[in-house]
């Protein structure tokens, strides 16, 4: 495994160029890299870095429309972009394998588990049945997974997203490739999942000595796994070098920007300033459950999920309550029948000391104003047919605001979110995801709410805006005292901004307390795998970007 | 499996019913009194014999009655009498349903073969001059009406080159029996069936051809070429059946529009099919054999989505066992 | 602007809208052009297609003019087709609507009651209803409508289906805005790109119905219609083709315009499905 050899794959001065109609001229511009064998690579940009297009150029994946224009791919030694279609294809899978972002799209849904990994072998020359379908069992073993045997026959929906990734792990090891990329391959599983992945990447990644291009968006996942990051801003490259100097010796101001918007725990938490009065409670749930059914009739059972079960918590002014959990776990679904988006099946909603939870559609609508919600997709929660001043000003209007009333407010919160006035105007595709997740928080704002339900708010958004919106609604909520829950499943983000998290799982609470307990001292079983799974603990990203902290300023 | 055939069979029945209530209560709803025009035809404007046709079909009763002796008749098998023909609808119709059947049949899967032939080949070679042609082919067929392309059918291959039989079933007065008579009634049915289902080749080419592309962008193809499988296993082993089953079921839900098409077709082609029969028995104001013709047209229907269905269960391993 | 121009390099969608504009501009100008009945006899029996300068499509076997029969024929396709289509729409989005926005019991019992119309093949279903109402032009209006609409209500309860779960009408719905309200100016705007596409091509298929109805002589003994004349032709086929041909090609031709137009504006709404744009 030394370095001292020609690397096993050499990226040089890639460029290639975006079809007329975009808003840059290039995809990726001289890009220039290498990859040694047994070692783990990290690519690691924001959207529309470009940071998955050398992994598609030198699977030779790209679409139709992208061609590189200038520079190699040199593969042991012969230029990639050079060679005929079919001995791309031989190359593919035997030499270099790939492993995707979405496990659940990943896989053909007609085939079953064993016959996708069966096919690699198939098409590249293994032709003994039997060898082929011990290997498979081989692989579906080597990658963790439980009774290969059934499993082998089974279709890809029956399997969870973790099970999904690691089949796609044994179909790219079958042939034990030289090269391995993997394409943001955990990025689509919850924290825990995540975690096993990487380790079974690392672990099969020392094992067989192969190199490793690992792309992601997340600082945490490099610092857990990089023996060398690349990081790349708007098709270009702007920083390369081992991990140990990128993570906390930044030199890009790119990188340290980057590095400094990852979400950590608040140095000043400690004991609670305000610790607010009993008087001060805002919303109380109690006992809340909800169950849902789906399918069944006459003759067929339906099936039964309790998404929120026995829930009881209480929301103070000006607090900010997190509720963190993994998907399935009932996080949003709790925001939901809190908001009576969702009917409750049994337990109470107090809000001010009224219960809420009985109260018709028609009969609470008007008391909606008071407890608003921010969503989690800014390109979804817009009605992309009306502009932004519509948008704003339709809530106080239909609770009874004269319109020249809704425009002015709408005008102030749109300056108080930071976006000019000439957004009022303009429609929202004319604005980026973070500009978009502003309008929607000036959305909730114009009704002049108590409660703020944020449901996933700044999952959706790259990094450096996440930290941007996230002081944002810190700012109104210091400001104007409102009680927040804020629904995540990222624990980092939780760390930053609440004041109490409440972890889910299964539909139940099984801790809740301030973050000191929850990070520090977690109780729970399952609170302490979460923590332990987050990424990046050992690492210090403030630490990392402290030193340069004027600079980028 | 069992559940879900209980359950379907529940649905059917419901659907059923609901079908007999509505078109029992549209024919009433129609003006005139079938009894009158009976009467008339038989040059009678006798009160006395007008009573007694409307007491003999049941038609001085009330509508809820009416309705309710026709329903528990339809339970027992009892279609009631044809007004015109005085034999029980459901001979009339058993008689008829076989040529029917025949042709839509033959209609449909001449229709699916070839469509979905044709789609996959424009899908697979998608901006050739082939998939042009597909294309351009199947646009113009999904907008040419059904009895024109049938009468031109017969003035090209019956009239001018003589290579098929412009009308009926099968030659009369030859007296085939056995393989020869098969032969016969195969000779007659190239042309209804095939002008009955160009115009579903069309639709189902444009549909596969739509699919297959659809399929094509999906992410798992992209792994199976990350894998290095070559490009005609790609379209044979991954696309094509993630394609293929839409069109499957979007056609099993198509097939009762045939029957439509059919009442076109037998008119044309002189066909002795329940098309035609249900046609007439409109123009005779025969309305229990309309009743019974969309009966069973409906019952057929319902037979032919649920075997798709069930079909649909054994290819896709996704649905059935949530 | 910059979609007229997207719209105008779409060949096809260029073509239909030249040969649909060609049948409106005959449709208007057929008084004009064969003034008078297009029903009374104007020359000789079966005179041939350019026979007679005069008759340039020839005569039937009452010496007709062919020509002008489909002039005036041109008028009762259009309007049928379009009218049909407007009342079926109409129809069915509203059904479609509140099943999709309500859910539950609502969409259960619309849904039901659609399958009653859905499991009737829809032709036999315009034939029975022409017949029983006596054949004109409102009765082959209406029963074109109602058997069409089906199509419509489960479209636009699939669209409210999937974007009632939307972000930006649940948003609606927490600033408290009423049922009514979030379906006209959050959903429905949103859902009417399918819904034209879908209507451009209903207006197509209602041509074929019209004609079909008319061929088996269910047509507005009125009006002069293309599908009447080729069933009127149909046992002339073997001496006088040129009876059907023409009546037939004029409603492929009328057929094919407006589909190609559909398309047109599929892909205009679509722009994904064609090239990949950001």
């Amino acid at each position: 495994m030394s370095s001292a050899e020609a690397p096993l794959l050499s990226v040089k001065g890639l460029s290639i160029p975006l079809p007329p109609g975009f808003d840059r001229d290039y995809a990726i511009k001289d890009i220039t890299y290498d990859l040694d064998a047994g070692e783990i690579l990290c690519v690691v940009g924001e959207s529309g870095s470009g940071k998955s297009m050398t992994a598609n150029a030198l699977m030779g994946l790209l679409p139709s429309y992208l061609k590189p224009s200038d520079g190699s791919i040199e593969y042991k030694g012969r230029d990639l972009l050079s060679r005929s279609e079919e001995e791309l294809r031989e190359l593919r899978g035997r030499e270099i394998a790939m492993v995707f972002q979405e496990p659940l799209s990943a896989l053909n849904p007609l085939m079953t588990v064993g016959d996708q990994i069966d096919e690699v072998m198939l098409v590249h020359g293994e032709t003994d049945r039997s060898v082929r379908a011990r290997r498979v069992m081989d692989l579906l073993d080597y990658v963790g997974l439980p009774d290969p045997k059934t499993l082998k026959d089974s279709y890809p929906f029956r399997l969870s997203g973790g099970q999904r990734q690691r089949v796609v792990i044994a179909m790219a090891l079958a042939l034990e490739p030289s090269v391995l990329i993997a394409d943001e391959p955990t990025t689509a599983l919850d924290v825990t999942t995540q975690a096993q992945i990487l380790d079974l990447i690392k672990r099969i990644q020392q094992a067989k000595g192969m190199g490793v291009i690992f792309v992601t968006h997340d600082f945490g996942v490099v610092a857990d796994i990089a023996d060398r990051v690349v990081v790349m801003e708007k098709g270009l490259v702007v920083e390369t070098g081992p991990a140990e100097q990128v993570l906390n010796a930044p030199r890009h101001p790119y990188t340290r920007r980057l590095i400094k918007a990852v979400p950590h725990r608040r140095a000043e938490d400690g004991a609670d300033a305000s610790s607010p009065a009993a008087d001060d409670v805002l919303l109380e749930v109690r006992n809340l459950n909800k169950t849902y059914r789906s399918g069944g009739g006459l003759f067929a059972k339906p099936r039964i999920v309790p998404a929120v079960q026995k829930i009881s918590l209480t929301l103070r002014q000006g607090q900010t309550l997190g509720i963190v959990g993994e998907s399935g776990s009932g996080k949003s679904t709790l925001g939901r029948v809190i908001i009576k988006l969702t009917p409750s099946d049994g337990g109470q909603i107090l809000y001010n000391g009224k219960d809420i939870a009985p109260l018709s559609p028609a009969a609470f609508r008007p008391m909606r104003q008071k407890i608003q919600m921010i969503f989690q997709d800014p390109f979804a929660s817009l009605n992309p047919r009306q502009t932004v001043g519509r948008i704003l000003v339709d809530g106080p209007l239909a609770n009874g605001v004269s319109r020249a009333a809704a425009q002015r407010r709408a005008e102030e919160l749109l300056a108080r979110v930071g976006l000019d006035a000439s957004a009022y105007k303009r429609y929202p595709h004319e604005f980026s995801g973070g500009q978009r997740q502003r309008i929607g928080i000036a959305r909730a704002l114009m009704l002049d709410p108590e409660v703020l339900i944020a449901d996933e708010s700044v999952s959706a958004l790259d990094v450096s805006v996440q930290e941007q919106v996230l002081k944002l609604l810190k700012e109104i909520q210091d400001q104007l005292k409102l009680g927040m829950i804020f629904i995540t499943h990222d624990l980092r983000v939780a760390a930053q901004i609440c004041d109490s998290v409440a972890v889910m799982r299964r539909g139940e609470i099984v801790e809740m307390g301030p973050p000191s307990q929850i990070f520090d001292a977690p109780q729970h079983e399952y609170t302490q795998r979460l923590i332990a799974a987050i990424p990046g603990k050992g690492w210090d990203p403030q630490e990392a970007a402290q030193g340069s902290y004027e600079e980028t300023v | 499996m069992l559940s879900f055939t209980l359950q379907r069979i529940g649905k059917a029945v419901v659907v059923i019913i609901g079908v007999i209530i509505l078109n029992f209560l549209l024919i009433k709803l129609a003006p005139g009194d079938p009894a009158a025009i009976l009467a008339g035809e038989a040059g009678s404007g006798d009160p006395q014999y007008l009573e007694n046709l409307r007491a003999q079909f049941g038609l001085d009763r009330p509508v809820p009655v009416q309705l309710w002796n026709y329903l528990s008749g339809v339970l027992t098998g009892d279609l009631g009498f044809s007004y015109r023909n005085q034999v029980p609808v459901l001979s009339l119709i058993l008689e008829r349903l076989p040529a029917t059947l025949l042709l839509t049949g033959a209609a449909f899967a001449f229709s699916l073969a070839t469509g979905v032939l044709f789609g996959v080949m424009a899908a697979r070679y998608r901006g050739s001059a082939l998939d042009s042609i597909i294309t351009t082919l199947a646009l113009v067929f999904y907008a040419t009406p059904l009895f024109w392309i049938a009468l031109m059918s017969v003035l090209l291959f019956s009239i001018n080159l003589g290579w098929l039989p412009p009308f009926d079933m099968e030659t009369i007065g030859a007296g085939y029996t056995g393989w020869r008579r098969a032969l016969d009634i195969a000779h007659h049915l190239i042309l209804p069936a095939v002008t009955l289902g160009l115009f579903y080749t069309a639709v189902y080419t444009r549909l596969t051809r739509a699919s297959m592309l659809e399929v094509m962008g999906l992410d798992f193809v992209k792994t199976a070429r990350a894998k290095g499988v070559p490009n005609k296993r790609i379209i044979r082993r991954h696309v094509l059946r993630n394609a293929v089953l839409p069109v499957f079921t979007f056609a099993s839900m198509q097939a009762g529009q045939l029957v439509g098409g059919a009442i076109l077709t037998e008119t044309v082609f002189a066909w002795p099919g329940i098309g035609r029969l249900m046609f007439d028995a409109l123009m005779q104001r025969d309305y229990p054999v309309l009743l019974g013709v969309f009966l069973v047209t409906a019952i057929v229907v319902v037979i032919v989505n649920f075997i798709a269905d069930l079909l649909y269960r054994i290819v896709d391993p996704r649905i059935g066992i949530a | 602007m910059q979609n007229l121009k997207r719209f105008s390099q779409n060949y096809g969608a260029v073509l239909g809208l030249v040969i649909l504009g060609l049948i409106i501009a005959m449709a208007l100008a057929a008084p004009l052009l064969f003034p008078g009945n297009p029903w009374r006899t104007v020359a000789m029996p079966l005179l041939r297609p350019m026979e007679n300068p005069d008759f340039l499509l020839g005569t039937d076997m009452l010496g007709r003019d062919i020509a002008a029969g489909i002039a005036h024929g041109a008028k009762v396709s259009l309007l049928i087709g379009v009218v049909s289509t407007l009342v079926a729409v109409l129809i069915g989005v509203s059904i479609g609507a509140l099943a999709g926005f309500y859910g539950g019991r609502v969409d259960d019992l619309l849904m039901r009651f659609t399958e009653f119309f859905q499991i009737i093949p829809a032709f036999a279903m315009a034939v029975v209803l022409v017949a029983i109402f006596s054949p004109n032009i409102v009765s082959i209006t209406l029963a074109i409508a109602v058997v069409s609409w089906p199509g419509v209500a489960r479209l636009v309860r699939a669209e409210f289906l999937s974007l009632r779960e939307r972000e930006f009408v649940q948003a609606a719905i927490v600033i408290g805005q009423s049922g009514p309200r979030i379906i006209m100016t959050q959903v429905l705007p949103n859902a009417i790109s399918p819904i034209i596409v879908t209507a451009s091509l209903m207006v197509a298929t209602a041509i074929l119905t019209e004609s079909a109805l008319s061929f088996l002589g269910l047509g507005d003994r009125n009006m002069m219609s293309w599908g009447f004349m080729i069933g009127a032709a149909r046992t002339m086929l073997r001496e006088a083709w040129w009876m059907s041909f023409f009546p037939g090609l004029a409603i492929l031709l009328a057929v094919l315009a407006i589909n190609l137009i559909g398309e047109g504006i599929n892909d205009l709404m679509n722009p994904h499905l064609r090239g990949r744009k950001k």
